[in-house]
C-alpha cells in the first residue's frame, strides 16, 4: 500500500512538472546580419508580434524564444540548428529563409524527433521524397507562387516569356513553377549567381535583344532591390512589362515604390486580405512598429500561432511527440490566410492571388490583392511524398 | 550571333572593367610599393558609396556628393593608415592579413551603427537617368556611360601623376626597390601615408560611382574585392598599366561569358542544364585564365620594372 502511494506521487510529481513548470522552448533561425537582415528582423518582429498577443504563453507554460542568425550560409544556419537541438533542447524549431539554409539544416531537426516549423522557404525535396513527418509549413511550396504567375502569364495572353532568377535551390524551384503553368514559349531563360551577381546589365542587354512580350524574375531580398533598380534604368519597361514573384515586398517598397508602383506579383498574402485574424495581425504590426508587415512576417505570425495551437490541444505536454503532431496537423488556429488545411507533406493547401503595387491613403507604397488566381492549390511534389 | 548584342555586351564588360580598375588601381599601389596586403580595401569602397549617398542626401545633388566623396575618402584613407596600419609593415602578410580582416568586421559594424541594416540609394539626377543610342537601336544608359569616361579620366590622371610627377616617381621608385629609396632620405612614413590616402580615394571614386547601379549596402565590397586581386595578380603587381588593362580583360571576359556561355552550352547539353551551368562555368572563366597566366608569367602580364 505505501509503495503503491510512493510511486503514485513520484509519478504525479514527474508528470506535474512536466505539465506547468517547464517553459515551451522556440528556436528561430533567420538572418540578422548582413544585407539580408532587414528580412531577419521583420520575420522576428513577426514572431515577436504573435507571442505579445498570446501574452507570451502557450497552454498555460510560458514561452521562451530562442533567436540565432544564419548570416545568409547554410553552414552556419546548420551549426546554429545543431546548438538549438543539442544544446538549448528546444521543441519547436521555425524561422528559416533561405531554400539552401533550410536543405542543410533540416536533418538535423527532424531526426532528432523535433518539429521543423518553416516558415518562409519551401524547397521541392522537402515537399516530395524527403518530406517528413515533424515538418510544418506556414508559407508554401517554392513552386507555387511561381506557378499562379504562370496562369497569370496566359491570361494575359503573354506569348513570349523571358525569365531571369538566381541560380540556387528556389530558383530554380520558382523557374520550374512558372514553366509548369505557362503556355507560350520560353525564349530567353538567365540564372544568375547567387548570392555574388549584383549587376544585371548583361542579362539586361540579352532580354532587350531577345524581343519577349514579358519579363519573370524572381530576385528575393536586395537582389530585388538592384535588379529594379537597373530594370528601370534600362528603360525596358515600356518595350518589356516585368512580372515578379518575391521581388519587390514590404521591406523593399519604401526603397523601390516608386519605380515598382503597379508591379505585378502572385502571393498567397497581402496585407489587405480580407480575414479577422490579418487585420488583428497587419493592425498590430502597424500599431507596434509604425510600417507595413511584410510576407516574411505575417508567416512567422503563423509559425508562432501554429505552435501555440497545439500546445494548447495537448495542455502544454509537449513531451507526447504523436499528440504535438497530430495537433499540428489539425492546425487548429485562425491564420492571417483564414484556416490552414494541411496536404499529406504537411504543406498548406491555399489560393493564390495577383497582388499589385499600390499608394495607400497615406501616401506608403503596400500590395494590395487584385483577384484570386488559384484556389485550394496543391504544391505538384505532394504526391511524391509518402506520409 | 546577334552582333549588336555582343557589342552592348563588350560595352557592359568594359563598363564593370572601369570599376575593376579604380579598385584594382588602389590596391596595387599598396600592394606593389608598401608591400602590403590590405584585405580592407573593399570596405573603403564600401565607405565611398555610403558617404556619396549621405552626400548626396545632404546637398541634394549627387555631384556635390560625389565630389564631397573624393577628400573625405582620402581622409578616411589617411586616418585609417596612421591609426591602424602604420605599424604593421615590418610584420608579415600573415599579421596584415589578419588586421586588415578586423578592419571589414570594424567597418561592417561601424555601417549598421551609423546608417542600419537597410542599406541606402543614390538617385541619379535626371540627365544621367537617361540612354542614348550610341549603337543604333540599342539605348545605353548614359550613367553607365559615364562610368567608362570617368574611368579613362581618371587613368590617364594617374598616368600623369605616376610618370610626371615627383610623387609618380617615387612610387616607381618604391615599387622597384624600397630599401635603396629610404636610403636616399626619401620620407617613406609620409610617402607611405600619401599612397595609402591615394588609394583609399580610388576606392572611394569606385564605390561612388557604383552606388547609383547597385544599390549601397553593408559588405558591398566582399564579392568585387576577390575579382579585384584577381585583376592585380593578373595584371602584374605594382603596376598601374597592368592592372588597367586586365581589369577591362577581366570585366569584358566575365561579361560576355555570363552573356553568352548559356546559349553555347545548349548546344551541347538541355538548356536548363546549361542555364545552370553557365554561371558557374563563366565565373570559372576568369580563374582558369589567372591560373593560365601565373603558369606563364608568375610575376603577371605587365609588371613594374625591376621586378620581373
Amino acid at each position: 500500500m505505501f509503495k503503491k502511494l510512493a510511486l503514485a506521487s513520484v509519478i504525479a510529481l514527474a508528470t506535474s512538472s512536466v505539465f506547468a513548470g517547464e517553459p515551451i522552448k522556440i528556436g528561430f533561425v533567420t538572418t540578422l546580419s548582413t544585407g539580408a537582415g532587414v528580412i531577419g528582423q521583420d520575420m522576428r518582429d513577426g514572431a515577436e508580434l504573435a507571442l505579445d498577443q498570446l501574452d507570451r504563453k502557450m497552454g498555460g507554460s510560458d514561452v521562451t524564444i530562442i533567436y540565432e542568425d544564419d548570416g545568409f550560409k547554410p553552414e552556419i544556419g546548420k551549426q546554429k540548428t545543431d546548438k538549438l537541438v543539442k544544446k538549448d533542447k528546444v521543441d519547436f524549431v521555425s524561422g528559416y529563409i533561405w531554400s539552401h539554409v533550410l536543405m542543410a539544416s533540416y536533418k538535423k531537426v527532424v531526426d532528432n524527433d523535433v518539429f521543423l516549423i518553416g516558415s518562409n522557404a519551401g524547397p521541392s525535396t522537402i515537399a516530395g521524397k524527403r518530406c517528413h513527418e515533424n515538418f510544418f509549413s506556414t508559407s508554401w511550396q517554392n513552386d507555387q507562387n511561381a506557378m499562379a504567375m504562370g496562369e497569370v502569364l496566359n491570361q494575359r495572353g503573354i506569348k513570349r516569356l523571358y525569365i531571369m532568377a538566381p541560380n540556387y535551390a528556389a530558383g530554380k524551384n520558382m523557374v520550374a513553377g512558372v514553366k509548369r503553368t505557362f503556355k507560350g514559349e520560353v525564349v530567353g531563360q538567365d540564372m544568375t549567381k547567387f548570392p555574388a551577381q549584383l549587376d544585371f546589365s548583361a542579362e539586361l542587354a540579352k532580354v532587350r535583344a531577345a524581343k519577349p512580350d514579358a519579363l519573370w524574375v524572381f530576385y528575393p531580398g536586395k537582389h530585388g532591390v538592384q535588379f529594379l533598380k537597373q530594370y528601370s534604368q534600362s528603360k525596358l519597361a515600356k518595350d518589356v512589362p516585368l512580372y515578379n514573384i518575391f521581388t519587390i515586398d514590404n521591406l523593399s517598397l519604401p526603397r523601390v515604390g516608386e519605380w515598382a508602383e503597379g508591379s505585378l506579383m502572385t502571393q498567397f498574402w497581402a496585407p489587405n486580405l480580407d480575414t479577422p485574424a490579418n487585420k488583428r495581425f497587419v493592425d498590430g504590426f502597424k500599431e507596434k512598429y509604425d510600417r507595413y508587415p511584410s510576407f516574411y512576417a505575417a508567416q512567422s505570425y503563423d509559425s508562432m500561432m501554429l505552435i501555440d495551437s497545439a500546445v494548447r490541444k495537448v495542455d502544454g505536454d509537449v513531451s507526447d511527440k504523436d499528440a504535438v503532431r497530430a495537433a499540428l496537423t489539425e492546425a487548429d488556429f485562425e491564420s492571417v490566410r483564414g484556416k490552414i488545411n494541411y496536404g499529406n507533406n504537411h504543406f498548406p493547401i491555399q489560393d493564390f492571388y495577383l497582388t499589385k503595387v499600390i499608394k495607400d491613403s497615406d501616401g506608403v507604397y503596400t500590395t494590395e490583392i487584385v483577384k484570386k488566381v488559384l484556389s485550394n492549390h496543391q504544391d505538384p511534389y505532394a504526391s511524391k511524398c509518402k506520409i | 550571333m546577334n552582333w549588336l548584342l555582343l557589342l552592348e555586351q563588350v560595352l557592359n564588360g568594359f563598363q564593370l572593367g572601369m570599376l575593376l580598375f579604380l579598385l584594382a588601381a588602389g590596391l596595387t599601389l599598396v600592394f606593389g610599393i608598401m608591400d602590403f596586403v590590405n584585405l580592407a580595401h573593399g570596405s573603403l569602397y564600401m565607405m565611398g558609396a555610403f558617404f556619396c549617398a549621405t552626400f548626396s542626401e545632404w546637398t541634394n545633388s549627387f555631384l556635390f556628393g560625389a565630389l564631397l566623396t573624393i577628400p573625405a575618402t582620402f581622409i578616411l584613407g589617411v586616418v585609417v593608415e596612421m591609426v591602424a596600419l602604420r605599424r604593421l609593415y615590418s610584420r608579415n602578410h600573415l599579421d596584415q592579413v589578419l588586421v586588415t580582416f578586423g578592419l571589414i568586421l570594424f567597418f561592417n559594424e561601424l555601417v549598421r551603427l551609423i546608417w542600419g541594416p537597410v542599406g541606402l540609394d543614390i538617385v541619379l539626377p535626371d540627365f544621367l537617368n537617361r540612354s542614348v543610342e550610341i549603337i543604333p537601336g540599342v539605348p545605353y544608359p548614359i550613367y553607365r556611360l559615364a562610368i567608362i569616361v570617368l574611368g579613362l579620366a581618371v587613368a590617364l590622371l594617374l598616368y600623369w601623376i605616376i610618370s610626371k610627377t615627383r610623387l609618380g616617381m617615387l612610387i616607381r621608385a618604391g615599387a622597384s626597390n624600397r630599401e635603396m629609396m629610404g636610403a636616399l632620405g626619401i620620407n617613406v612614413q609620409l610617402l607611405f601615408t600619401l599612397v595609402f590616402g591615394l588609394g583609399a580615394t580610388l576606392a572611394g571614386i569606385a564605390g561612388l560611382m557604383a552606388g547609383p547601379i547597385l544599390s549601397v549596402e553593408i559588405g558591398m565590397g566582399r564579392s568585387i574585392i576577390i575579382l579585384t586581386f584577381v585583376v592585380i595578380v593578373i595584371g602584374g603587381i605594382g603596376s598601374i598599366k597592368g592592372a588597367f588593362i586586365a581589369a577591362i580583360v577581366v570585366g569584358i571576359i566575365d561579361t560576355v561569358g555570363r552573356s553568352f556561355l548559356p546559349d553555347i552550352l545548349k548546344l551541347m547539353v538541355s538548356s536548363d542544364a546549361a542555364s545552370t551551368a553557365a554561371p558557374a562555368i563563366s565565373s570559372m572563366l576568369i580563374y582558369f585564365m589567372m591560373a593560365l597566366v601565373l603558369a606563364i608569367r608568375p610575376q603577371g602580364l605587365f609588371p613594374p620594372k625591376g621586378v620581373a
